[in-house]
């Protein structure tokens, strides 16, 4: 109850950070459900594979770890591209649980190819030694990535924005994204269009999953389930469909769980219960999130 | 004709009960493990099939409610030294500490403890749809689960609980002097009641109605069904049933504890009832006894392989691996169930020489 | 039997139905007409509780109580039932079963009456199966009680549709467009037929229908819609002379 101002600053720019990496994450959910009305519930194991990508880049081949760090995402986007085309473009037109389940099973599938392949052990990210370094504030000690993860997500969105509000195919994901049957009857090449949200969700996913790695060095294969969900959760509250939205969700989640830990110790135990019980209040009275719009019945 | 009919089930019924007995005291134990779970599955498939496959409400809750009905059995029926062994962290409660039931009426409360809590959270949650409802179902399993992990002086947290009594056919076994196992017939028994009360439950009038609400719910609410009501009783049942299995599982496996209750363990459930057909009885039984003997079997798929000459390293994940592609296969390949369809051609044959 | 007061239905900013008053007199035919968009299935919807009205309301019964603010499934059981513009049946079910289950509203029976077949409860099911046998005869699709409901030509799924709301035991029957599809011979069998069940279940029937020979033929008052607006009400020959109904149907140039 009692904390110091250099202590609440710490938790803040922890909060931050790890509302930054859930906003990453949450913006594949709430893009892929925009367009698809699908839960990609193997979002989350896409965001470990493109740790692990990073991982090996890094400790197998010469290349420098600056280039990984795009490299990686880039082929993580491509495996996600992959996914949606084997597992979901089947089944298009098929009721939306079947899609779902179809997502669940590629869920477990990339678990358990991830333990096949990587192992189960866990190992330890190869952070690059400059982003290790510990910065002192005035009292403040604040480990550099702490800063380097809102920074580098800011430049990212501001990426993803204007893509999407300027370039022509950032518009069809838009139209797309707002009448789906009509967008399909003008002419926009609705499966390309889905292949770039799926690069771009995936994309962003690994760039998380890089920060992750370096903010909790530690890879599992399993690492994507809880804070695949919790992404889903953050997109839920800010209004799935809306960008701004998971973006906002991201943060909530992020920060929510980080200082009720700080000013309620005693809850500790229930930081994974935080974002299921925020999801299940705005699910019961405000199902459409923070930010989403209401979607009318047809008779 | 009808009268025949009910006479060649009852005859089925009883040579199946006699194989059983039989079974169980003449196969080694691991086998008659393996037959046990089939039937925990059985049970546990058919009370998602009855959500998710009847009804049409896509839950994903069920390692949740499997967890109440797990924990209330082995609470109730440990003995005390068991509890006080098991409690060496954080002491358990005094009033549940000697606490001591027998197992069918742990194992009836342990139903119904899930069944409470199915209808307290199914109440709120189904008035979502779809995913809105998946999502919903498996925050609340996971809360569940978290506060488990949590209330140590009652479930020992993520110590879990050992040395659950087992329940064995000693009686018999002993005085034929053979080596006892684990009872089938408690399984089988509430397995195969299961069945009978899922066959009259949707032949009756409520098991059209959710059907009906499954196919359609602007028309079923316009016929003047009340959606949420019939939707809560699904579930309901359907939450006891996991309860159910729950408890059945924890006697099975005789150690519990929070991990075993994650979303994996619906997953494989979800499995048995994609793989058996949505909304089908018989496919949903069939499903989880080969799926059951599938995971046992394909459990040399994760350790390594001796083929001679050369040997092949553990491969830990591979089993999953070949489980989760089933289903993506069955689910993008054939909508309705691998053998609900197998199922179908075979009756249609037989309609057909008729 | 059935009043509808001021009744208004926006959806956001579009006012789909505008102030809308009518009556419906027990054991009438009454029709609702009007070129497409004008509004007619919304009133349907309003009236069967899947819409709640922006404004104003709906009364029914013969004290004619407010029903408006009451959820489907209880309008239903009041009485009043409906068929679907776009056909909406339990298509993965059988014929017999999508009956079947119009009558579950008047069951009561317990779920556990019904599992354990307790004889209240088997009692009850014999009069429902015997009630969905004979709609099923009515409508003429007793050879076809076995078939999945959806694997019916379009027209057995419209008479379907009919057996169903049957089942529910209603008084006043709301059939969306139920000639649509048919041609000329199977139209002049549908009038027949809901005359005959009209008289025979002691029915109010309130229609929306494209074919004039249908409306004109066996309705005996007409409400016009046009744009949400009501803008004529009458018997056939008035609203065969309206110049307003002319108008809308034909546009004016």
């Amino acid at each position: 109850m009692n904390l110091s101002i250099q202590e609440f600053l710490q938790h803040m720019t922890n909060g931050i950070s790890l509302g930054s990496l859930y906003a990453l994450i949450a913006i594949g959910y709430t893009m892929v459900y925009g367009i698809l009305r699908l839960i990609n519930f193997a979002h989350g194991d896409i965001f470990m594979l493109g740790t692990y990508l990073t991982f090996y880049g890094i400790i197998f081949t010469p290349i420098p770890w600056y280039i990984i760090f795009i490299l990686a995402p880039a082929l993580t986007g491509l495996l996600g591209l992959i996914l949606e085309k084997l597992a979901y473009r089947p089944l298009r037109e098929s009721p939306r649980i079947t899609v779902l389940i179809s997502a669940i099973g590629a869920s477990f599938l990339l678990q358990n190819l991830g333990i096949l392949v990587f192992g189960g052990r866990p190992k330890a990210f190869p952070t690059p030694t400059i982003l290790e370094t510990v910065l002192k504030i005035g009292g403040v000690s604040v480990a550099i990535v702490n800063f380097v993860i809102p920074i580098v997500t800011v430049i990212l969105l501001i990426g993803l924005n204007y893509f999407i509000q300027k370039t022509k195919t950032g518009m069809a994901m838009r139209a797309l994204s707002k009448d789906y049957e009509t967008a399909s009857l003008m002419g926009i090449d609705i499966n390309g269009i889905i292949s770039i949200t799926f690069f771009i969700g995936s994309f962003l996913a690994a760039m998380g999953g890089i920060m992750w790695g370096v903010k909790y060095p530690q890879l599992m294969p399993h690492m994507g389930v809880l804070p695949g969900l919790k992404c889903f959760i953050a997109a839920v509250i800010g209004g799935i469909g809306n960008i701004t939205g998971a973006v906002l969700g991201g943060f909530i989640l992020g920060l929510g769980e980080i200082l009720i830990i700080a000013f309620l110790p005693t809850l500790t135990g229930y930081r994974d219960a935080f974002a299921f019980i925020l999801l299940i209040i705005i699910l019961l009275f405000k199902p459409t999130g923070l930010m989403g719009e209401k979607v009318a019945e047809k008779v | 004709m009808k009268k025949n009919g009910l006479w060649l089930k009852i005859g089925i019924l009883v040579v199946a009960l006699i194989g059983l007995f039989v079974i169980n005291l003449y196969l080694d134990s691991y086998k008659v493990k393996v037959i046990n779970l089939c039937a925990i599955y059985v049970i546990l498939g058919l009370s998602m099939n009855l959500i998710n496959g009847f009804t049409g409400l896509f839950s994903l809750g069920h390692a949740g409610f499997m967890a109440i009905g797990a924990y209330t059995v082995a609470i109730l029926t440990m003995p005390l030294e068991a509890k006080t062994m098991n409690y060496y962290m954080k002491p358990m409660v005094p009033f549940l500490l000697n606490l001591n039931l027998p197992f069918i009426f742990a194992l009836l409360i342990g139903g119904l403890m899930a069944a409470l809590f199915g209808f307290l959270i199914g109440a709120p949650v189904l008035k979502l749809t779809d995913d809105y409802l998946a999502i919903a179902t498996l925050g609340f399993s996971e809360i569940i689960r978290i506060v488990f992990i949590n209330l140590q002086s009652i479930t020992n947290g993520s110590l879990g609980l050992k040395a659950i009594p087992q329940m064995t056919n000693e009686f018999i076994a002993g005085k034929l002097g053979l080596a006892s196992r684990t009872n089938l017939l408690w399984a089988w028994g509430i397995a195969i009641l299961t069945i009978i009360f899922m066959q009259f439950l949707m032949k009756g009038s409520y098991g059209k109605a959710f059907k009906a609400i499954r196919e359609d719910e602007i028309a079923a609410r316009s016929m003047g069904i009340n959606l949420f009501k019939h939707k809560v009783m699904s579930f309901t049942i359907g939450s006891f049933l996991a309860g159910i299995g729950g408890g059945l599982l924890a006697v099975h496996l005789g150690t519990i504890d929070p991990a075993l209750f994650k979303f994996a363990l619906t997953f494989n459930i979800l499995l048995i009832v994609v793989l058996g057909g949505m909304g089908n009885i018989y496919g949903t039984v069939i499903s989880a006894i080969v799926i059951t003997v599938a995971m046992e079997a394909l459990r040399f798929l994760d350790g390594s392989m001796n083929f001679g000459f050369f040997t092949t390293p553990a491969l830990p994940g591979l089993r999953m691996v070949v489980f989760s592609l089933a289903l993506m296969v069955v689910v993008i390949f054939k909508r309705d169930g691998f053998i609900k369809e197998t199922l179908e051609k075979v009756r249609g044959r037989y309609a057909k020489n008729q | 039997m059935l009043k509808i007061n001021n009744m208004t239905m926006r959806f956001g900013g579009v006012v789909a139905v505008n102030e809308l008053s009518m009556e419906i007199e027990k054991g009438q035919i009454v029709g609702l007409i009007g070129p497409n968009g004008a509004g007619k299935t919304t009133v349907f919807n309003v009236v069967t509780g899947v819409y709640k009205p922006t404004d104003g309301e709906v009364l029914y019964g013969e004290k004619l109580e407010k029903i408006s603010h009451l959820p489907p499934d209880q309008i239903a059981k009041l009485g009043i039932c409906r068929t679907f513009q776009n056909i909406r049946l339990f298509k993965e079910l059988s014929v017999f079963d999508n009956v079947f289950i119009g009558s579950h509203l008047r069951l009561k029976s317990g779920l556990f009456s019904s599992v354990f077949r307790i004889p209240t409860y088997t009692k009850e099911e014999k009069v429902m199966i015997e009630k969905a046998e004979y709609l099923l005869h009515k409508v003429g699709l007793y050879e076809e009680r076995e078939e999945k409901a959806f694997s019916l030509p379009y027209g057995m799924q419209r008479r379907l549709e009919i057996a169903r709301a049957l089942a529910t035991s209603p008084k006043l029957l709301l059939l969306d467009e139920p000639a649509a599809g048919m041609n000329p011979q199977e139209t002049q069998d549908l009038m027949e037929f809901i005359h005959n069940i009209k008289d025979e279940f002691d029915l109010t029937i309130f229609l929306i229908e494209h074919h004039m020979e249908v409306v004109m033929g066996i309705c005996e008052n007409i409400f016009v819609l046009d744009h949400g607006n009501l803008i004529a009400q009458g018997n056939p020959q008035e609203i065969q002379s309206d110049e307003r109904v002319i108008e809308a149907y034909l546009g004016v140039e």
